[in-house]
């Protein structure tokens, strides 16, 4: 049926058409692209960073020994992160700094920004305990803005981040749990859920 | 100038238009001209797969929509179902085939040409 020459095609705006189809097909790959962005095996490898982490840091004394083993594995996540969303965009054979990979970045960087200074100024003052708490919170507040413009999974996953923030910062105690529970559970648990499903 | 051009190119019912605009449309692929499958072309050659239910609130489109469209992308071999079970709710997940994406590159630079035919006038032939 599809091979049947078109006997007599009606007399219509080219162009124009032809200009329509065009923003047609760029605005739906725009709406579709964000898909693309968030790495599920990537998390899968930033939640066994942060497991390892935490059997560090349950070890080390609470300050500043406590605090440089999060941040170094924060830096290998960080990482391992964007090596693998290079590479799963890649594959897909979409540029990682399109619209989508713009919107993503500038709506996940501001809660990250302000908790890289937020630990700078708490670490000046000492105040270790209220750190896993408010890096839940913040951390999960990126990914709920990231994932605005992706799958469903994402930002409920920001969400069960900042659930767990909010219990971490009344309970200082259990600061290390929630964190392995966060960065690591969470990550690896929704990792393989965006692996699984959506290509990755 | 511009109004010489359109002049000479505006194509009537009777008349054939200019050749290398005939010939463009007589090569348009039918399969993915049609606004949804262009759409459901379009989402999948940025994504390694969709499910049906991601295409259809990615296109605003119905479940009947849609799958008679996906089914024609299906026949052409533009696209690849898989269909499996979440639990026990079905899903089904498409994804592009490499002649899909070759339609689509083709689509897009037939669009293009239309344009520059367009704005070129008489183009030579």
């Amino acid at each position: 049926m599809a091979a049947l020459p078109e006997r007599n095609p009606e007399p219509i705006p080219i162009h124009e058409h032809a200009i329509n189809n065009l923003r047609y097909i760029r605005e739906t790959m725009e709406r579709a692209a964000p898909f693309t962005a968030v790495p599920g095996w990537g998390g899968v490898a930033m939640g066994g960073i942060a497991l390892i982490a935490g059997f560090l840091a349950r070890k080390a004394p609470t300050g500043r020994p406590w605090m440089e083993i999060w941040l170094v594995a924060a830096a290998l996540a960080l990482l391992a992160g964007a090596v693998t969303m290079w590479h799963k965009s890649r594959s897909a054979g979409t540029p990682l700094w399109s619209a989508a990979g713009r919107r993503f970045a500038m709506s996940f960087a501001p809660a990250i920004v302000s908790g890289t200074l937020l630990t700078v100024a708490f670490a000046e003052l000492d105040h270790w305990h209220i750190m896993p708490g408010m890096w839940l919170l913040l951390y999960g507040s990126a990914i709920t803005a990231g994932g605005t413009f992706s799958v469903p999974v994402v930002p409920a996953m920001g969400a069960c981040f900042i659930a767990l923030g909010g219990v971490a910062l009344f309970q200082p105690g259990w600061g290390d749990l929630l964190m392995i529970a966060g960065f690591g559970a969470l990550h690896i648990i929704f990792g393989f859920v965006i692996a699984r499903r959506y290509g990755g | 100038m511009a109004k010489q051009n359109s002049l000479r190119a505006e194509p009537s019912p009777e008349t054939p238009p200019a050749a290398p605009q005939k010939q463009a449309v007589d090569n348009l692929d039918r399969v993915i001209h049609e606004r949804i499958r262009l759409g459901v072309v379009s989402a999948l050659a940025v994504n390694p797969s969709l499910t049906f239910t991601e295409l259809k609130h990615l296109l605003d489109v119905t479940d009947g929509n849609l799958s008679v469209h996906s089914r024609k992308l299906e026949e052409a071999g533009y696209i690849e179902c898989n269909k499996s079970f979440e639990g026990r709710v079905p899903k089904t997940a498409y994804r592009l085939t490499k002649p899909g994406r070759q339609a689509l590159e083709r689509y897009l630079a037939h669009m293009e040409a239309l344009i520059n035919v367009t704005r070129a006038g008489s183009a030579p032939k």
